[in-house]
Parts: C-alpha cells; structure tokens; sequence
C-alpha cells in the first residue's frame, strides 16, 4: 500500500514536472538555460583572461621601436634576445630557487601548525582556524611592510639588541634575498597550512586506530598512515606556494633590494619603466609558460581537486 | 626503561615539539602586525623603536592627509561595487555548474579557477597589451572588472561547496508547484545559499579592497587605491602615519568579516528550530 502510494506520488510529480517543460518549451535542466546563467562570467574569462593572454602571445613577435612604440612587424627579436642575453635567464633562475626555497620552507614550517590543530584535543579549535584566517583579511601590502617594524635599523630585533649591549651597530637584515623569503614565507604559510589541514581532516582516523591496534607505535602509525594520506595536501600547497612566490612583485619591491628583484619586478620595470611592450609580453608569457608547466605536472599526478580544496572549496 | 615507555616517552617528545612549532609559527605570523599596531601610538617623530610616549598624533595627521582620504575612499567603492557584482555572478555560474549538465563544463569550472593561480603580473600585463592593442584608455571600469575577474573563482568555489549540500529537490517541489524559475530560485535556493553569499561578498571585498599588483597596472592615470597609495608612500619612508594608517585598516579589513560572521552565525542559530533536517548527498 505505501508502496503505491509512493509511486502515485512519484507520477504525480514527474507530471507536474513536465508542465514545467510544456509551458516554457524548455527542458528542466536545459544546458541552454545553463549557458545563460554561466554567460557573465563566461564573457568577463574570455575578455579579461583568454583573450589578453592570446594577444599577449602574438605581441611577442611584434616588433620594438622605441619606448612606447612597437610595430607589428613580425620578428623572433624578443625571443631571441631572452634565450641569449643571460641577464633574462638569470632572472629566471633566481626567481625559481627563491620560490622553490620557499615553498620548502612552507612545507616544512606548516606542516606541525597544520597536524597540531588536527590532532589537538584544545576544546577552541576554531579559534586556532579562525586565527589562520585572519592573516587573508589584512592586507597584504600592510603585512609586508610591517616587517621593517621587525627587521629594521629601528626595529624590534635590533633596537633591543643595541638595548641590552649585544652590538653596537644595527645589523642589516632588511632589504636582502633573506629579508624577500622571510616576507614570502609570512604571505604563504596560511595557504600551506590550511591545505595540509583540509587533507588532514579528509583522513579516516579509524585507520589510524586500527594501525596503533595492530602493534603501530604512534611515530610508525604516522610515517605509515596519516603522513602518506596527507600528501596530496602538502603537494598542493608547496605548489601554490611556489606559483605565487614565483609570481610576486610587491614583498622584493618592499623587503629587498634592487638585485633582489624578481621575474615580476622585472615585467613591472620593462613594461611601465621601459615602455618596451613587445619585450614586457614575452617575459609574461615566459613566466606563465613556465609556472604552467609546473602546474601541469602536478595536475597530471593529483589532479586539480586538492587545489579547489585549498582555495576555499 | 623498557621499549614501550621509551617509545612513549619519544611520542611526547614529538608531541610537544610539534606545540612548539605551532607556537613559533603563530608567533611568526602576528609579530610584526602586533609591532606595527603598537608604533602606531608611538609619540617619535620616526616610524620605529623605541617607544617614546603614547600619542593618537598620527591618527589626527592621517585624518587631515587628503592623498590618503581619497584613495580610502577609491578602493571603498571599488570593493563595494567588486563584492556585489561579483557575488551575484559568481552564484549564478556556481548554481549553473553544480545543477546543470552542459558540454564544456569541466573546460568551464577548471577556467573559473584560473585568475585565482595565474600570477597577477600576468594578469595585469595582458589586459594592459590587450587594451593597447586595441587602442583603449585605462578606465576606472577596467579597474572594476579586473577586481571582478580576481574574485570570481573565490566566490564561485564557495557557492559551489555549499549549493552540492542542497537537496535539489527542494527547488523541484517548489517547481512542480507551480514556482516560476526565478522564484524557486529566489525563495528556496538562495536563502539555503546565504551562508555562501555573504562569505563570498565579504571575500571579494577584502581581495579587491587588498588588491596591490594588478592594481599598478590597471589604474587609470592618477588614481591610488589604498594599497597603491601605501606603496608610494613606502617609498619615501616608513613613518609612524604608515603604521596609523596600517592600524586602521587592519581594523576595517578584520572588524568587517568578524562582525559580519557573528551576525550569520546569530542568524543561522535563530533559524535552526523548526528547519526540517538537511540530509547530506
């Protein structure tokens, strides 16, 4: 008898459904319906990302007259030019070790932060997550110069080392390739930690339980268990890690100096110092190809949805 | 000692050790903010250590800095107008992307993620060569839609996350009812979604309001953002106007989305009594 009336129901649903679709002519998941709803961001990818790279492709080839002035004379010029004056790959080089080295770092010095809050048993765990949180809400460019206060000649570090008798002289520990890690690390470690927590909470931890029941000590339940589940979090944040410290271009221009500049400074200077577009378009490309490729392998091993977590998924 | 105490006394060890890093590292990370908050009262005339005195000086000084008023309020707008259009559609491609089967959608959601993983250098060259390319000034709509574009794949990941947890048959009782489209949109969805909503708008409003490198390239001549203005008066020096300035904005930025997750939560407990259970898919 329920059985019945379930089914009485299910047909008098299925019919009213296909009112819906008699009355607009339209199916009730219409892909053209989805195509509507998708269109505004559809068109602002197409005109502010797609097409922008494109075209930036294509200008690479164009040719460079004078500051602010490029023809669209074809020519290999500006490749040629990044593939033989060292300056450009020296460049780029750097910009690799400094975001590879940070991203390691990252790895390292996030991870205990990440398994701490995981396995604690502190009642407020929110508030450790929440304080993690806060860092995305302050602003970057504050959170960067806010190291001077730190590092600086008149700054926590040295002013209480001349205080107490230490040295007589500040130490200069600003505006160096180290101070540029330091800042980076400070940005990046949030992302690191959350993505490796995200991973964390993903685990099962009856099989954890099961690996202590069956004669596991705890440093063995971890090297066995819990630390191979947690890869694929800790892969996606050294990646994200290593895209954006490769990427950036405020915390070199804040925390180091001119010799500390990254591949972005160096597409800043050559686009709006040197007004050289043509040339500002192929280190772009450059850099995007060469973070691409990093990406891409990482995808090709884990796939893209550990990176939807780690954003915010 | 035997083997197992040892083994257990190593398993503290590494506990306590792993509590030491956590401390450090959270130590790391508020350091500097809470160093910059306190100059900020500082009564020297110089942006640093040591601390001479209590003074709200620099906030009146700040007050009257025109430069600085007026990029406040550039980037208020632009990050009012970014969250709002922003969220609206970034909803409505996360409703369409988790509801609807269409051709190119998996091409469509990796796309959406793309602004957030491409650095923003490149970002900002490639509309800078595009526009050039086809001969456009920078315009403070340029500037706006280039925010948008920041801050869709956040607010898309958000709504998504949260719309998969809604039972689709909610709005399909409300369809086979007689709910037009929009409605059924309107009445049942969007409420559901308003955890997502409000997270996104307030995201969006922080990554515009924070937005510094494709900033430098998008702004129309003469126009500071906030983070633009901050920039050009670091070049000059730190002083202790900068870590007002810093101060009041760490205060806008966190005030903001503190209050704002409060209200939500208040909100959604009031709600909880008489919701019929969600089952999870």
């Amino acid at each position: 008898m329920k059985q019945s009336s379930l089914r009485e129901h299910k047909r008098l649903e299925e019919g009213a459904l296909l009112r819906v679709r008699m009355n607009n002519r339209w199916t009730l998941y219409d892909p053209r319906l989805a195509w509507m709803l998708v269109a505004p961001v559809l068109l602002l990818l197409i005109f502010f990302l797609v097409l922008p790279i494109a075209v930036m492709a294509a200008y690479t080839f164009f040719t460079f007259v004078t500051a602010g002035v490029e023809t669209s004379a074809l020519t290999a010029a500006n490749w040629q030019e990044f593939f033989t004056d060292s300056y450009y790959s020296g460049f780029l080089l750097k910009t690799l070790r400094v975001g590879a080295i940070t991203a390691l770092l990252c790895g390292v010095l996030g991870y205990f932060p990440a398994y701490f809050i995981w396995a604690t048993s502190f009642r407020h765990k929110w508030l450790l997550l929440l304080l993690l949180i806060v860092p995305f809400w302050i602003s970057f460019t504050i959170r960067t110069f806010s190291w001077i206060n730190i590092l600086g000649e008149q700054g926590v570090i040295n002013v209480a080392l001349l205080r107490m008798g230490i040295i007589s002289e500040p130490l200069p520990m600003l505006y160096n390739e180290g101070a540029v890690i330091l800042g980076l690390l400070h940005f990046l470690l949030p992302y690191m930690i959350l993505n490796v927590y995200v991973s964390l909470e993903g685990i099962d931890r009856t099989l954890i339980a099961a690996a202590r029941s069956m004669g596991c000590t705890s440093a063995q339940a971890f090297r066995e268990v819990t630390l191979p589940l947690s890869l694929p979090g800790l892969a996606a944040g050294l990646l994200l890690c290593f895209v954006l410290a490769a990427g950036s271009y405020v915390t070199p221009q804040l925390l180091g100096s001119g010799r500390d500049a990254l591949f972005g400074n160096l597409i800043y200077d050559t686009i709006m110092g040197e007004l050289n577009w043509p040339m500002g378009a192929t280190l772009s490309i450059v850099l995007f190809l060469v973070l691409g490729f990093f990406a891409a392998i990482y995808t090709r091993y884990m796939g893209m949805s550990q990176i939807v977590k780690g954003l915010g998924g | 000692m035997t083997k197992a105490a040892r083994r257990k006394e190593e398993g503290r060890w590494a506990w306590r050790l792993t509590g030491f890093v956590t401390l450090c590292v959270y130590i790391f990370m508020f350091a500097p903010i809470v160093a910059t908050v306190i100059l900020s009262f500082n009564a020297s005339m110089f942006g640093g250590f040591p601390m001479t005195g209590f003074s709200l000086q620099w906030y009146a000084k700040l007050m009257n800095n025109d430069a600085v008023l007026t990029a406040f309020r550039t980037s208020l707008w632009i990050a009012l107008v970014t969250a709002a259009v922003t969220t609206a559609i970034g909803v409505v491609t996360a409703f369409a992307l988790v509801r609807f089967e269409f051709r190119g959608k998996q091409a469509l959601s990796t796309l959406v993620i793309l602004p957030a993983l491409v650095p923003e250098t490149i970002l900002g060259v490639g509309l800078l060569v595009l526009i050039k390319a086809v001969d456009q000034p920078r315009t403070m709509l340029l500037l706006v839609l280039g925010h948008i574009l920041l801050a869709v794949p956040y607010v898309v990941l958000i709504a998504q996350a949260r719309m998969v947890g809604i039972r689709r048959v909610y709005e399909e009782a409300a369809l086979s009812l007689g709910a037009s489209r929009f409605s059924s949109f309107r009445e049942i969805t969007l409420p559901l979604l308003i955890p997502a909503v409000v997270g996104g708008a307030l995201l969006a409003f922080t990554i515009s309001f924070d937005n510094t490198s494709a900033s430098l390239f998008w702004r129309p001549a003469g126009v500071e953002t906030m983070p633009t203005q901050i920039l050009s008066m670091l070049k000059i020096s730190i002083s202790p106007e900068i870590n007002a300035l810093g101060t009041v904005m760490i205060l806008v930025t966190v005030g903001i989305p503190l209050i704002g997750g409060l209200i939500l939560q208040s909100l959604t407990k009031l709600k909880r009594r008489g919701e019929p259970k969600e089952e999870v898919r």
